[in-house]
């Protein structure tokens, strides 16, 4: 054998292996190349009959070619166990536009969403968040609150009665309370001062539904009561809560004299739109103001009927509804959208 | 209230634009709601007579009428709606080309096919109040085309309607307005002018007054008024009453009207001649006692729970009722000559509780059930006379009685300059304390350095104590100039751990496609009556519709109504969820119904039924630590529920039931329209919470391979695949780690009556890995501890 037929070898073996397109047909060539009776394996008996000079040339020649078939062999291994996984992969191709009933999450109501952000807010400032019941006496609605029986301010508040005997057997005394300042008594009932409490929750007044009103709604209520608190606190907080909710610094709030049997003085309070940022916008009717809630210092005769003594003690309480707060952030128009629970309205929030 | 600013100037020299007004009325706590120009735009309106009136040919309620705007001149036709006025009467008539004051243009239309050259005008559509109920007719003597401003002395003012909080009684008036103004602007007012000789005038021979419920008036002046006759209020006057929203009727009437208006203070004028022995007197009703009110509606007075009061005549007769009501048989008519005018002042709750009581409620009893002014009745009296002298020149004061059972009471508080800083935030000095108070006739004298006794104002009955007279101070030294102060607590801020978990709660149920509801706290009977909990419902007493008159007891009936109307509006099938409160009756000695804040979940999405309503509960089990052999879940028939598909969720220890899981039953599915099935999972949110949870410490868990041997029993269907796998827990012994279910199957090869319930047992021990010998071991265990307490066998 001379090296011309070792080069015809080589590229017989070569395209042989190149010509395979499949891993069987590559098998069937690595053996018909590289195998043990492939020509090229055979070629080295042809070294015991060359000189040591020759054989050496010719053994290296041999080797070469080997080589290069081998690594050819390797090539095309790659090459065709590509294209196969490539074409058992075709075969699972997902149109991945293709969705059936896709599950979505579900949502918390847009009150409970509203809750947790004025929860969390509250707590950030050291606050504790109180829960009470929906049913109160009219102690704790009223009198303990200052509400004298038959004074104007509860002509303010109409309320619904349970067809239950009351304290001394008395028909008007078990009621839905219209606020969540009873919990206010509750709380001082319940802890020494220094109070720092928020108090959402469900309340009622007997009210026919329309856009800005339900008879069951939903307020927030937060009380501080320690040592020398005043209106400047009062204002103070109710500036830092608003950064905080509206997430936007600057935002004022305005203290307008009102009345409310429990606190004294009292105030309504307005804030800068935080829509607008006070320039007039349609959320606040183009004032720069939204009318948030009520303030005002706790009454010298609220904090003794929670058995605090008002010479040691002040203490402000404020609120607002957070209902109206969720339909001015979300331009809810109308309030009575939520009565019905319609999961159109439900996964928006 | 509403406020004219042309009145409010009479008393106080206001230079103020409307907005500077508004903006220190609001400052002052009196809220501005609305203001309201008045007098402009009247330009084409001018005075009319009606000369003949007659049907419409083609309308029943509208009808034609002529008018001239000159005596003899050119007749022009109206079309009219308003049936108030008669042939003669003069008419304010908006002529064509004007505007109105609310914009409307008036042209020549053709009303049913008949022309209306213009058009006759309500008080309301002159911008003068609210009187929307006919026509406005003037006096008779009025000149013809002459324009309405004129003819009404309009001038042109601008209204406030305020609206007046129940501490300020004295707000309810001019005056009061008047003083409030005058003291944050640091100008003087000037009260009406009273004449002399009424507060003058001698006392009755025999006293034309008397009270003997004293606790309901402290203080009855009567004045006693000869030669009075009834006739138009001066045009002044009457304008005065519209602008503030009330109607002209007579010089009489009207001048009790205006005198409340401007100092409030209620009056009543009786018809002298018409009071038995032209006397009063004021007591507590008695029981069944009638009287017919001025509204001409006979009225029975109570005595029950609260006694009204009344007013009565010199033969003790009923002829009204105190604070509310005049009646009907000594009301002042065309006839009267003499008035026995009575202004009382009334305990405000007393009223309050009759007007409520009665459902009548009017300018005079809001006042009275504020608290009047009693120190000003004197003057209120004196102000009527010169009101009524203004038509009756020659009216005599007979006599002035002030019947004053109750001597007045010295009122005073002793106010801290510190406490004032202390709660206001301010840095205000004795002086500055007392110069905010005496403008408003809080009259402050020092007593020593920062202390000030402060006589408490007769106008203000609400003011009683020192924090009465720290807000008067707060409110004239002003809102907005009270610094920003931030607070300084030590406290820390955090949830509970009941709060936690109801956060968790609604994460994990979110996250598993659950949507969180909010449904009425108020159900309908119809809701409740299968209830579980019938016997202890707790209804409404004062509902707004026989739908919401009771306490829902549980949250199912508002999830199903949720599920119906999403049904309706083709919704996709849905899970919901609500955590609220719900009511039955109290327990034993309480007062408060029993509340419970309750987790109801809905299933109904596809494929939901009563077991994707146990799978949520095993997930929040789990989500809460909750021991997992705690709680069992007994097969129990729940009304309302799926009576082959429900259960009690029940503590192992106490058999307390915390809940219930199930299916809602089709029977009540149907009757809400709902298809499909609607897993439920009930339970006591707190009851719930305060089950015992595995502790938060780590477990280890082993390093040696577990094994897992399968077993299938075939169990009796009275026997629970909950017994089974506590059978295997306990028999498997200590290299025990978990049992779960895998397959469950019934048909050929299983006897009727039971099931094939196939289990894997996983086995591992923390320091070696298990022999065989250890695993056949555990398998006879398990399976001999099921036989023993089920009787399930092996299957073949």
């Amino acid at each position: 054998m001379n090296l011309d037929e070792l080069e015809a070898l080589r590229a017989e073996a070569i395209a042989a292996l190149t010509a395979a397109t499949t891993s069987d047909e590559l098998k069937t060539a690595d053996i018909a190349v590289l195998g043990k009776k492939a020509p090229l394996t055979a070629a080295n008996q042809a070294l015991g009959s060359m000189s040591s000079e020759d054989r050496k040339s010719f053994g290296a020649a041999i080797n070469a070619a080997r080589a290069e078939v081998t690594a050819t062999l390797a090539t095309c291994r790659t090459a065709i166990a590509d294209v196969e996984r490539r074409a058992r992969l075709e075969t699972e191709r997902l149109d991945l536009t293709e969705r059936l009933d896709p599950e979505l999450p579900g949502r918390l109501h847009l009150i409970s969403q509203t809750i947790r952000d004025l929860e969390d807010i509250f707590v950030g400032m050291g606050f504790t968040v109180h829960y009470g019941n929906e049913v109160e006496t009219d102690w704790f609605n009223f009198e303990a609150l200052n509400f004298p029986p038959a004074h104007p301010a509860r002509s303010m508040h109409d309320t619904f009665f349970l067809d239950l005997p009351g304290t001394d057997g008395r028909l008007d005394d078990v009621l839905l309370r219209t606020h969540t300042s009873p919990m206010q008594i509750r709380v001082m009932k319940g802890q020494k001062p220094p109070i720092y409490a928020v108090m959402p929750g469900r309340c009622y007044r007997v009210d026919t539904p329309d856009a800005r009103h339900l008879p069951i709604f939903h307020q927030i209520e937060a009380l501080v009561i320690d040592k020398d608190i005043s209106l400047g606190h009062l204002a103070g907080t109710i500036e830092q809560f608003i950064a905080a909710y509206f997430g936007r610094d600057n935002l004022k709030v305005r203290l307008r004299p009102s009345f409310f049997p429990f606190t004294e003085p009292s105030a309504e309070f307005d804030i800068t739109c935080p829509f607008c940022g006070g320039t007039g916008c349609r959320v606040c009717s183009q004032s720069g103001w939204i009318e948030l809630g009520g303030c005002g210092m706790v009454h010298p005769n609220v904090l003794r009927n929670g058995g605090i003594d008002p010479e040691e003690y002040t203490g402000f309480a404020w609120g607002f509804g957070i209902d109206r707060l969720a339909m001015n952030r979300h331009n809810v128009e109308d309030l009575r959208v939520f009565l019905d629970n319609d999961l159109r309205l439900l996964q928006q929030f | 209230m509403k406020i004219s600013l042309a009145w409010l100037r009479e008393m106080v020299p206001v230079a103020s634009s409307v907005d500077e007004l508004s903006t220190l009325l609001n400052g002052l706590g009196l809220e501005v709601e609305g203001t309201k120009h008045i007098g402009a735009g009247l330009g084409g309106i001018v005075t009319a007579q009606v000369q003949t009136i007659r049907a419409h040919p083609n309308a029943d309620k509208i009808r034609l009428v002529d008018v001239v705007t000159s005596p003899g001149g050119e007749t022009l036709q109206i079309a009219c709606g308003a049936w108030n006025f008669f042939e003669g009467d003069i008419v304010p008539l908006a002529t064509l080309g004007s505007t109105m004051p609310d914009g409307m243009a008036i042209e020549r239309r053709k009303m049913r096919g008949e022309w209306s050259n213009g058009m006759l005008c309500s008080p309301r559509e002159l911008g003068l109040g609210e009187d929307h109920g006919g026509i406005l007719r003037l006096d008779p003597s009025t000149a013809l085309g002459q324009p309405i401003s004129e003819a009404l002395g309009i001038v042109e003012d601008v209204v406030f309607d305020l609206s007046v909080n129940p501490n300020r009684p004295d707000a309810m008036s001019v005056l009061g307005v008047a003083r409030d103004v005058a003291a944050k602007l640091r100008l003087a007012v000037t009260p009406p002018a009273m004449i002399s000789g009424v507060v003058e005038a001698p006392k009755s021979a025999v006293e034309r007054g008397s009270v003997t419920a004293i606790d309901l008036c402290d203080r009855l002046t009567v004045t006693v008024i000869r030669n009075v006759a009834v006739v138009p209020s001066p045009m002044w006057v009457q304008d005065r009453l519209l602008v503030s929203g009330m109607r002209p009727i007579s010089n009489l009437v009207d001048a009790s009207n205006l005198v409340m208006l401007e100092l409030g203070i209620p009056s009543h004028a009786f018809d002298l001649d018409k009071l038995s022995d032209g006397r009063i007197g004021v007591r507590w009703a008695a029981a069944g006692e009638k009287v017919v009110t001025l509204d001409e509606i006979e009225r029975t007075l109570s005595v029950e729970h609260h006694t009204d009061g009344v007013i009565t005549d010199g033969a003790d007769r009923a002829v009204g009722i105190a604070g509310v009501m005049g009646g009907l048989t000594s009301e002042v008519s065309e006839t009267t000559t003499s008035l026995l005018l009575e202004i009382a002042h009334w305990t405000p709750m007393c009223i309050a509780r009759t007007a409520k009581r009665l459902g009548l409620r009017s300018e005079a009893s809001a006042r009275f059930e504020r608290g009047t002014d009693p120190e000003a009745l004197p003057a209120a009296a004196a102000r009527v006379v010169e009101i009524v002298r203004l038509t009756c020149p020659d009216l005599v004061v007979e006599s002035f009685d002030d019947i004053r059972p109750v001597p007045p009471v010295h009122r005073s508080a002793r106010v801290r300059t510190d406490r004032v800083n202390l709660v206001l935030g301010a840095a205000l000095s004795d002086t500055d304390v007392a110069s905010l108070l005496n403008p408003i006739g809080f009259t402050a004298t020092l007593i020593e350095p920062g202390l000030h006794e402060v006589v408490l104002p007769s106008w203000r009955p609400d003011s009683t104590e020192e924090i009465d007279v720290v807000e008067e101070v707060g409110r004239h030294h002003g809102y907005d100039r009270i610094a920003r102060q931030h607070l300084r607590t030590d406290l820390v801020g955090r949830l509970t751990p009941l709060q936690r978990d109801r956060r968790h709660i609604g994460d994990l149920l979110t996250a598993s496609s659950v949507n969180e509801v909010w449904t009425s706290t108020f159900v309908s009977e119809r809701d409740v009556t299968e209830s579980r909990v019938a016997d202890r419902i707790v209804r409404v007493a004062n509902p707004m519709s026989p739908d919401e008159s009771v306490m829902r007891p549980s949250l199912l009936p508002g999830m199903l109504r949720v599920i119906s109307h999403n049904t309706k509006h083709r919704n996709r099938p849905s899970r919901l969820f609500e955590i609220g409160h719900t009511f039955t009756t109290p327990r034993p000695d309480q007062i408060l119904p029993y509340e419970r804040e309750h987790l109801c979940v809905a299933l109904a999405a596809e494929r939901d039924d009563a077991r994707s309503a146990v799978n949520v509960l095993d997930q929040l089990i789990a989500l809460l630590r909750i021991v997992p052999q705690a709680l069992v879940v007994r097969a129990t028939e729940v009304p309302g529920l799926h009576p082959t598909r429900s259960a009690q969720i029940v503590n192992t220890g106490t058999g307390f039931p915390v809940g219930f899981v199930g299916e809602v039953d089709p029977s009540v599915l149907a009757s809400w329209g709902i298809e499909g099935r609607v897993g439920i999972l009930d339970v006591d949110l707190e009851n719930f919470a305060a089950q015992p949870r595995r502790s938060t410490d780590i477990a280890s868990f082993s390093r040696f391979p577990s094994s897992d041997i399968d077993l299938a029993f075939v169990v009796p269907d009275t026997i629970t695949a909950g017994a089974v796998s506590a059978a295997l827990r306990s028999g498997a012994g200590a290299l025990f780690e978990s049992v779960s279910m895998f397959d469950t199957y019934r048909g050929s090869g299983v006897t009727d009556g039971h099931r094939s319930l196939a289990f894997r047992v996983r086995l591992v021990s923390a320091d070696h890995t298990l022999s065989d010998t250890e695993l056949t071991s555990a398998r006879q265990g398990a399976i001999d501890e099921v036989s023993k307490q089920t009787g399930a066998v092996l299957r073949a």
